[in-house]
This record gives C-alpha cells, sequence and structure tokens, in this order.
C-alpha cells in the first residue's frame, strides 16, 4: 500500500470507529432522545448530543495528546507504537475478563451528561482505540523532511491529535444523532430495546484487534 | 449476560402496559409462629388455565423463623439507561429478606417450576458490612440493587439508625451504606425514586422494638412511630429535605412516585391518625425551583363498632380505624390502589389529578367487624394488604396478612391465608372475580405479590410515557 492511501484508509479507521461509537447505545444517544422528551424540547436533545460530544472528545484529547508529545521523539516512536498497541491488547484483555461496569460511571448524576460521557468514553477505552490509528497518521515515513525537524513535529502532531479527535467526534455525534433524532421523531422507544445489543465482547475484541495491528505496522 | 435486553424491560410505563400480561405471580408465604420454614409460591393467573388461581409449584426455604414481608426482583426497566450500565441483566432472580432473621435469599426463577436458592447471605455480612438489620423493601437501580432495611446494629436493631445498603447485581455481594449524609432520617421503611431526576423518596414506620412485638400502644399514643418523609439526592446519596406529615400521621409506609419521570409527585400512604383514627393519602410534589412538599389529599374516616366486636387494642376507642397499609399505583399514573386492612375494604381512587383524588371504586372483603365474604362464599381472615397491579391496569390482586405480631394483635386468632384478584372496569370501577381464590398450605399467611415479567411497584423507567 503506498502512504497516501495508507494514510486515507487510516482516515476513514478514524470516522468508522467514530461511527461505530456513536451508534452504541452505552455511548450515550439513548439520554439524548430522555432529555428532549423530558424536558418537552427539542432543542434538548442537540444539547444533550452536545454535552455527549464535548466529553467524548475531551477523553480523545486526554489519551491522544500525551503521545502526540511522545512521538516528538522520532528515534523512539517504535517503541511508543508498540507500547500503545501493547496497552490496548491488554485493556481488551482485561475488558474482556471483568465484565463488571466501574460503579463511579452509575454515580454521574444525568444533569452532568459531558462528564458521564467522558468517563465512559475513558472507561471503555474509546480514546485508547485511536491512538494505533493517530500513531500511523504520524508515522516518519509519512512527513518529509521539513517536518521531521522537532519544533515543527511537535505542532504538526497535535494539530493532528487535534484533527483526529475533532474529525472522530464529528462522526460519533453524528451517528448517535441520526439514532437520537430517529428515535425522537420517527421510531419511538420501542426502537431503543429492540436495537440494543450486547457490544461487550465485541468491544473488547475490537481494542485487542487495533492493539494487533499497531503492532504490526511497527514492521512496515 | 446475554446478547439483548430483557424482553421484560420497557422503556416507559405506557410500553410495559402494552408488553404481554402476567400468567404467573409469585406470593411469599410466612409461618407466623415460626414453626415452619417460609416459601415462595407460584399462582397460575391465566384464566385460561385450567390451574387458574391455583399454587402451581412452591419452594421452601432451609431455615426457620425468617419471616419473609417484602421482596423484589434482582432487576428491572431502570437497566435501559445506559447511565447504569447494566443493559444486560435478566429479570431472573428474587431478592427476599426475613424482615425478622435479617437473612437474604438469592431465589433464581428462571424456570419458575422448578426454583432454586441461588445465594444466602447471613444476616452478620450484613450487619457486619452496614451496620444495618431487619431487610426490607428491593428496588433494582443505578448502582445495582438497593435494600432498605428498618433496623440499625445491636441486639434490638437500635443501635445506630435503619438506612439503605446496596448489592451488587450480578454477584449479589452486600456492597455497604448508601448514605453519605442522612440528614434527620432516623427510622425507615419505603423508598423510591425518579431516575432521571435524579432523586429519592423515604418513609418510615418504627424502629424494631416498636414492631417486632406486634404494635406498641403506648408509643402510638404518643405519636413515636414514623411520621416523616425524606428527600434525597439519589447519586448524591444525601438527604436533602425532610417533611414531617404531623406528628399525629402515624406509620408513613408506601412510597408511590409516579411511573412517568416527567412528572415530578407521588403519594404516601399513612395508617392512622391518632386524633381521629383517619387513615390519609397524602400526595408529595417538587416545584419549579427544586423544593419538595406534601399535601394530605385523601382522607379515610373510621367506622364506629361495639366495644365487644373490637380486639383488646382497639375497644377503647369504639370504632375500627381504616388502617391503610399498602398502596399501589397503576403503570398510566390513573389509579391509586389504597388496603384499607381494619375496615375491610380495598379502594381504587382516579389520581388524574394527584392533588385531588377522586374514589372511583371500592370493594368490601375481611375486617375487623364486618368480617365480608369472597363472592365464592368463603371467610376472607384479616383484610385486604399488599396489593399488585397488573402492568396493563385490567386486574388487581392482594393478600391479607399485614405482619405476623401485628395480625394476632388486630385479628386474634389464626385466620388464615388468603390471595384474591378483583377486575378494573373500563373506567374504573372494581369487582371481586369469583373465581381467582388461592389455597395456601396450613399454618401460613400469605404476604407480597410479585408478577412474572414485573409489576407496578417494583419497575423503574428512565424514558417519559409519551
Amino acid at each position: 500500500m503506498s502512504d497516501i492511501s495508507l494514510v486515507a484508509a487510516l482516515w476513514w479507521a478514524v470516522i468508522v470507529s467514530g461511527l461505530y461509537h456513536g451508534l452504541n447505545p452505552a455511548m450515550g444517544w439513548p439520554l439524548a432522545v430522555s432529555s428532549a422528551l423530558m424536558e418537552k424540547k427539542r432543542t434538548a436533545l442537540i444539547y444533550a448530543l452536545a454535552a455527549l460530544s464535548a466529553g467524548h472528545f475531551m477523553a480523545m484529547m486526554v489519551i491522544l495528546l500525551p503521545f502526540s508529545m511522545m512521538t516528538t521523539l522520532v528515534y523512539w516512536e517504535r517503541e511508543v507504537r508498540i507500547g500503545a498497541g501493547l496497552i490496548l491488547i491488554a485493556l481488551g484483555i482485561y475488558l474482556l475478563v471483568v465484565r463488571r461496569h466501574p460503579r463511579i460511571l452509575s454515580r454521574v448524576p444525568p444533569s452532568r451528561l459531558a462528564l458521564w460521557s467522558f468517563l465512559v468514553a475513558m472507561a471503555h477505552g474509546a480514546g485508547l482505540m485511536l491512538v494505533p490509528i493517530y500513531l500511523g497518521i504520524c508515522a516518519p515515513q509519512h512527513q518529509d523532511a521539513g517536518h521531521l525537524a522537532s519544533g515543527s513535529l511537535m505542532a504538526g502532531n497535535i494539530g493532528t491529535a487535534f484533527l483526529v479527535g475533532v474529525t472522530h467526534t464529528a462522526a460519533m455525534t453524528l451517528a448517535g444523532g441520526a439514532l437520537a433524532a430517529g428515535t425522537y421523531f420517527w421510531l419511538g422507544l420501542k426502537f431503543l430495546s429492540k436495537t440494543w445489543f450486547n457490544l461487550d465482547t465485541v468491544w473488547a475484541v475490537s481494542l485487542i484487534v487495533v492493539g494487533f495491528l499497531g503492532l504490526i505496522s511497527t514492521h512496515g | 449476560m446475554s446478547i439483548r435486553p430483557d424482553p421484560t424491560f420497557h422503556a416507559t410505563a405506557k410500553l410495559a402496559m402494552a408488553a404481554p400480561v402476567e400468567n404467573l405471580a409469585f406470593t411469599l408465604m410466612l409461618s407466623p409462629d415460626g414453626s415452619q420454614p417460609d416459601g415462595i409460591a407460584v399462582v397460575d393467573v391465566d384464566p385460561k388455565s385450567k390451574n387458574f388461581g391455583e399454587i402451581v409449584s412452591s419452594l421452601f426455604m432451609p431455615n426457620k423463623g425468617d419471616e419473609f414481608h417484602h421482596f423484589g426482583w434482582n432487576a428491572c426497566s431502570s437497566a435501559l439507561s445506559p447511565l447504569t450500565g447494566h443493559a444486560f441483566l435478566e429479570r431472573r432472580y428474587l431478592i427476599v429478606p426475613g424482615i425478622r432473621s435479617s437473612r437474604i435469599y438469592v431465589i433464581d426463577v428462571k424456570d419458575p417450576m422448578n426454583m432454586k436458592i441461588h445465594r444466602t447471605i447471613e444476616a452478620d455480612e450484613i450487619l457486619e458490612k452496614t451496620g444495618y438489620s431487619r431487610p426490607h423493601t428491593i428496588h433494582c437501580g443505578p448502582e445495582g440493587i438497593y435494600v432498605s432495611t428498618l433496623g440499625g446494629g445491636g441486639e434490638d436493631g437500635t443501635d445506630g439508625p435503619p438506612g439503605i445498603f446496596i448489592m451488587d447485581c450480578e454477584t449479589f455481594d452486600v456492597l455497604g451504606r448508601y448514605e453519605m449524609d442522612r440528614g434527620a432520617q432516623d427510622k425507615h421503611y419505603d423508598f423510591w425514586w425518579n431516575l432521571p431526576r435524579d432523586y429519592m423518596v423515604s418513609s418510615e414506620w418504627g424502629l424494631p422494638p416498636q414492631f417486632e412485638n406486634g404494635i406498641v400502644p403506648e408509643d402510638l399514643l404518643s405519636n413515636k412511630y414514623g411520621h416523616s418523609i425524606h428527600f434525597w439526592d439519589l447519586r448524591g446519596r444525601r438527604n436533602i429535605q425532610t417533611i414531617d406529615l404531623g406528628e399525629n400521621h402515624q406509620m408513613a409506609l408506601e412510597i408511590r412516585p409516579a411511573h412517568d419521570p416527567a412528572k415530578e409527585y407521588g403519594f404516601c400512604g399513612v395508617v392512622v391518625d391518632t386524633t381521629n383514627l383517619e387513615g390519609a393519602i397524602f400526595t408529595w410534589w417538587r416545584d419549579e425551583d427544586g423544593k419538595f412538599h406534601a399535601k394530605k389529599t385523601v382522607t379515610i374516616p373510621p367506622v364506629p363498632a361495639d366495644a365487644d366486636d373490637l380486639p383488646e387494642l382497639l375497644k377503647g376507642f369504639s370504632a375500627v380505624p381504616p388502617l391503610v397499609t399498602d398502596i399501589d399505583l397503576s403503570l398510566d399514573d390513573k389509579y391509586l390502589y389504597v388496603a384499607c386492612w381494619g375496615t375491610g375494604e380495598m379502594h381504587q381512587y382516579d389520581v388524574s389529578d394527584p392533588m385531588a383524588p377522586k374514589l372511583a371504586g371500592k370493594v368490601e372483603i375481611g375486617g375487623i367487624v364486618a368480617k365480608h365474604k369472597h363472592p365464592n362464599g368463603k371467610e376472607f381472615g384479616y383484610g385486604p394488604q399488599m396489593v399488585e397491579i397488573s402492568r396493563d391496569g385490567k386486574r388487581v390482586y392482594w393478600t391479607n396478612s399485614l405482619y405476623s405480631t401485628w395480625d394476632d394483635q388486630f385479628y386474634p386468632g389464626e385466620r388464615g391465608a388468603a390471595m384474591v384478584m378483583a377486575d378494573v372496569g373500563e373506567n374504573g370501577g372494581l369487582t371481586l372475580n369469583k373465581d381467582f381464590w388461592v389455597e395456601f398450605p396450613d399454618g401460613y399467611r400469605s404476604h407480597q405479590i410479585r408478577l412474572e415479567g414485573g409489576d407496578c411497584s417494583t419497575d423503574s423507567f428512565c424514558y417519559p410515557s409519551v
């Protein structure tokens, strides 16, 4: 695969994982429906989605920014990518074995949706899932010589982390928002229990898969 | 853990009303003198079945002296909120506390014809981890299974106030106390909540020395039983307000919030007013500033009676108090059922306007003096007590025992267990079903009822009915 098409594929991965997170009821779109119904206002749907998005975006940033700084250490870039892949695989295995949901999540009041969305994305490794993809996009083989100068590399990497976070969150909001609006305006709440599938196993496995892909990419 | 949400979980109360009707009911049986182990009876409530109204299966415990009182499901419709993180639990286990032994049984009823004890939690474990005893009401909620208790620590359960503790909803481990700050709350009975609005309401009966050996007349006449309701920041686990209903309003028991969480009101039944022996219903509500209020909206007067017809406890009053011991609200929040255990009446109030309930139907059965018979001609010992409404609101079931030692004071002598059912008319009204009469094993009394697929006094909904 050429570098350009690889980078394009990685950007698609950012978008697809965003859609995947958005469609998962466990990431919160039913709460936007509930908000709009409780307040009897359509705008409440938008506010709730905005809060869920803000929390999700913050979680992406909290995870991606430290890695964006680490990749300025171009000489250890491979080690960073291996480390990130291993962390992701470890979290996936942990989630497979320990099926319990952290109690802290159920202690967040329904009025603090952004905080809840942030914590749920952190607890489920939604941000970590983006790390190998992000590291692939920032890999030095995709950079020209000018950008490899450390100052511009750092600025570039932070910018890329930001862009990855924004793109991913936008896809997540679009998918979750479409389901929330569809449920609120047309489908009704019966749709909620009809379409909710247990993604716990799929989720944990997808963390492991992305982790492995991250590891394999270090041999490229 | 399953792949799909349990089909008995419904996003809204309205969807639960449209779900398939119940075919089975689970009824608690207790041995009032502790001579036999307590048990659970499975009653066939399918009118098309040849076993309609019969016990088709039962499970008895390995211990004696538990005194079963209230119980509940391990999981309910509240699991459909992403905030709880438990969407894939099954409504499979009944959590059954022994109010006298402080022991809790977790009963697997996946196959109701072959129920099994899944786990037993001993009193010592509960006391050690929470400082509480006499477990009572069960609700499944955000952090797992919430259990209210009537007793604190020490020999007689008065070493510290009673409260609520939380159990893990998968392992059933006792996790610890709920309260971070209980404020004025020092007695307990029932509790329920509004999940999206994030508040809880709790009520008060009395401490164990005030109920275990029977009602204490001196405490009642000096207004020492509970008469306050407490409001809590549910997830913050803090008391935010306490409303004293007035010290003459003795025993504020059942808390029934509107099922639709968009409505911010509910009801509380008061057993007896010591100034005039009335029973009462209070409506409580939250205003736009978040402050709670309560107002008496129903009063039920006592019925004059000849002292000779009355038990020792009531002779001096020459009247039978209605004794409002249980209330239940239909899933459409339209009808409130009120059990008048003393006078032997089941009232149905139209509470479409919660501030102005209207009597819409009434059934007379049992009673201290009235002793109304069932339409099938059989004696109904005691009075209407624990009441449960079918999800569709068309059938109302109830049993007749209150609490062993209290049964004996108000209704001396053994009167037998009963469970009956009444049909609800299209526009209200209540008629006893002639064909429904459950025969229980000798020496047992009947208590709370749970319905297959969920019921009106356990399920909590996270989305408004629209």
